[in-house]
């Protein structure tokens, strides 16, 4: 049973009132400690971008080449880009670091990233049919999710998700199962939808594998094939770590209906039950662009990711005072949890899937079997 | 002159450089981001196009004044003299803009901008820039901008007043004559407190003893040391300046005075002879007349009596469909350029400046006649 049953009205208006009181505490004292952290790695970011651009046309630095490039693909994806489209930084009001202005090096145009993980990821946070992150259109990643055939495919599909993230992530929002499996949307509309996503794609595909191998010139080989290095790189890590925010089997998913009339409160417990954390060090919250603190991101993604780590005693506070799950554990943890969720959704369920569904007011007054994941 | 060669040398090997960055190629290895944010992390002040400046002297004339002196980038196009530049500085990470017209002749040698700044009680901007600017800081500019200019074609008989600070564009249009060897008489009428507050007291009296077809007229409220005494009126105007009507006049200073000397020209209908500046120190003034609350969307140029409603609300219910997404405040699908008027933030009661800013329109209350460029 899950722990939404439990709280009641006033409960979630209180967890609400505290969760805003962090928000705007926070908010209230963003400023230059902000602004240099996020200019401070942006340079970082690219010493390492051209420094490992470099290395990749000099042999004997080829590897270093790869891993620097690889680090500065997953800094300006993660921490900067993720983090700079979520508006963390508009309060410094610089062009360069808005989150309607800003583009990172991925094929995902930011408009369409915006749309599938700003509004609809963050905003119907687990909710099926509303958060199209629930298995990207290509996995089953809940129980609530209609067992089809091809899910027994879910784990090499996985696999090819990890290798492949940032082209599936550039197509997420054209919604391509709606056009092969489920027949809602047509080539047509498909084709046009596609337009944009290919200018942005043939320009990041150009840059890595035609422009820097001719800069290259005999070493164009080794260019290219350090680039598709890093590529991937970047691709199985960022993937991995969404992951581990949303699948390991504790994170819970929600109908449809549990939108309607969604208190303030509520959505916060929503964001909370719907996340996981993963332990580590400083260096691995930047590495992860801070969603080592993905519950913190959830409740505040638009709150600089650099201070997760600061505010989440008090998170963890609120979870313990309310009797709410905090779901945290090493990244080892939390990934092998992920992929037997994975392994076990290839198969039919047991369960039926379909069940009726709960209103809100229904789950506040202590009605059973809201928690839809096993 | 091997100075003179090695400067032009220096110049040609810049001027490649700059159309090197300038190339499709810079811009396609550089894409999404741009060569500007890789460039400007070796070299601040660096742009393609953008002005920027480097604080490269703080002087302090009087107490409560400063004067900058900024080096431009090669963007900047100059200026005519009266004309305003917008000066953005970053304060506690926040990028502020205000309006300052430089004050030295257009054909000063050196390129560079000299802006002198009075910090008000209650001018944020004016006070960090006169306590906090450190030489060596990077300003960022906009072209010159605004019709306060003496004309191409000088008129013969030139007539200047200004009030406190709003002696600047003045300024610049003095020493520009005075280089140009103009011929025809000048008259410099300026009114501020006291001497001991006047900016460019010493260079004025310098100016007044070299050009024998200068005459300098000042009036100080506090103490008796001017030429003229109390403030600008029509008598003391006939007085000392018999031939005014004569002569092309060019006025900035407080809303005030301008407004009195304003009358005085409109009544013996000199108007089109009287050229002024209004002298705020932000750049966006409300209209007061419309005070009582009204939503402009300019670009879709439709208005809406302010209903208290969000300004998402307000605009698709007048028809229109801005972009946005969570209503919540969350995904900022919704954020749009305020271009005047204040708003409060219904999250947490915060009340904008009036200036431009960009919003979130779906958690943000007109306070009073706000315009969006929707």
């Amino acid at each position: 049973m899950s722990t939404f049953s439990k709280l009641t009205p006033e409960q979630f208006q209180q967890i609400g009132a505290e969760f805003d009181a962090i928000r705007n505490r926070v908010r209230a004292d963003l400023g230059e400690r902000d602004a240099t952290y996020i200019r401070t790695l942006i340079k970082r970011q690219r010493q390492l971008e051209i420094g490992g651009r470099i290395m990749l046309m000099i042999p004997p630095a080829w590897p270093l080449g790869v891993a620097a490039l690889g680090v500065s693909k997953i800094l300006d994806n993660m921490e900067i880009g993720h983090n700079v489209m979520h508006g963390q930084y508009d309060f410094m009001g610089d062009a360069a670091l808005n989150s309607q202005k800003f583009d990172w090096d991925s094929a995902d145009t930011a408009k369409n990233w915006k749309l599938t993980h700003n509004y609809e990821h963050h905003t119907y946070t687990n909710v099926l049919n509303k958060d199209h992150d629930i298995g990207y259109g290509l996995l089953r990643m809940s129980e609530e999710q209609k067992w089809e055939p091809r899910f027994l495919a879910n784990v090499p599909l996985t696999v090819i998700l990890h290798t492949f993230f940032q082209h599936f992530v550039a197509v997420q929002n054209l919604k391509v199962e709606d056009v092969l499996i489920y027949k809602t949307k047509t080539k047509a509309q498909l084709k046009e939808d596609f337009k944009p996503v290919w200018q942005k794609m043939r320009k990041q595909l150009a840059k890595d594998y035609v422009f820097f191998p001719l800069l290259g010139g005999p070493m164009a080989p080794f260019v290219f094939v350090g680039n598709v290095a890093a590529n991937l790189m970047r691709n199985v890590w960022a993937c991995a770590v969404i992951f581990n925010g949303h699948f390991p089997e504790e994170v819970e998913q929600f109908p449809e209906s549990v939108i309607e009339n969604e208190t303030r409160g509520q959505w916060y417990v929503r964001q909370l039950l719907g996340s996981a954390n993963f332990s580590g060090g400083k260096l691995m919250h930047i590495m992860s662009g801070n969603l080592s603190f993905q519950i913190e991101h959830h409740l505040f993604p638009d709150l600089p990711a650099h201070r997760y780590a600061e505010i989440s005693p008090e998170v963890r506070a609120i979870c313990e005072k309310f009797g709410l799950p905090y779901n945290t554990g090493s990244f080892m943890r939390q990934t092998l949890s992920t992929w037997k969720r994975i392994v076990k959704l290839s198969f039919p369920s047991r369960t039926p899937a379909v069940r009726p569904l709960v209103t809100v007011d229904a789950v506040n007054d202590a009605a059973p079997a809201y928690k839809l994941a096993a | 002159m091997p100075q003179l060669t090695t400067n032009r040398f220096a110049d040609r090997a810049l001027d490649l450089v700059h159309s090197a960055l300038n190339s499709r190629l810079a811009a396609a290895l550089t894409y999404p981001h741009g060569v500007d944010r890789y460039v400007e992390q070796f070299a601040p002040t660096f742009a393609l196009r953008e002005v920027r400046a480097e604080v490269i002297a703080t002087r302090h004339q009087t107490a409560d004044s400063v004067t900058l002196t900024l080096r431009p980038n090669r963007n900047w196009q100059g200026f005519a003299a009266g004309q305003y530049v917008r000066l953005t500085v970053e304060i506690n990470g926040v990028r502020r803009t205000r309006c300052y017209s430089p004050a030295n002749s257009v054909h000063a040698k050196d390129g560079l901008i000299e802006l002198t700044v009075k910090a008000h009680g209650d001018g944020f901007v004016s006070k960090h820039l006169k306590l906090d600017l450190r030489v060596g800081t990077t300003v960022f500019l906009s072209q010159a901008e605004g019709q306060f200019a003496l004309p191409e074609q000088r008129p013969d008989r030139i007539l200047l007043i200004s009030g406190g600070s709003g002696i600047t564009p003045v300024m610049s249009m003095l020493r520009t004559l005075c280089d140009e060897g103009h011929k025809g008489k000048i008259t410099f009428l300026h009114y501020s407190n006291a001497a001991s507050d006047q900016i460019y007291l010493d260079e004025l009296a310098m100016i007044n003893a070299q050009f024998l077809n200068v005459e300098l007229l000042r009036a100080y409220n506090e103490d008796q040391s001017g030429e003229l005494q109390g403030l600008f009126s029509r008598e003391q105007l006939i007085k000392a300046v018999p031939d005014y009507a004569d002569a092309q006049a060019f006025l900035c200073g407080p809303p005030g005075m301008m407004k009195v000397v304003q009358k005085v020209w409109a009544d013996e209908g000199l108007s089109d002879q009287l050229h002024l500046e209004h002298f705020t120190a932000a750049p966006v003034v409300i209209d007061s007349a419309n005070a009582e609350g009204e939503v402009r969307f300019i670009r879709s140029e439709r208005l809406a009596k302010n209903s208290g409603a969000t300004l998402l609300d307000q605009a698709e219910a007048a028809g229109l469909k801005p972009e946005s997404g969570c209503r919540m405040g969350i995904c900022k699908a919704c954020t749009c350029i305020k271009t005047a008027g204040k708003v409060r933030d219904t999250r947490t009661g915060e009340i904008s400046d009036a200036g431009e800013a960009e919003i979130q329109i779906c958690v943000s209350v007109p306070v009073g006649t706000v315009t969006l460029d929707i």
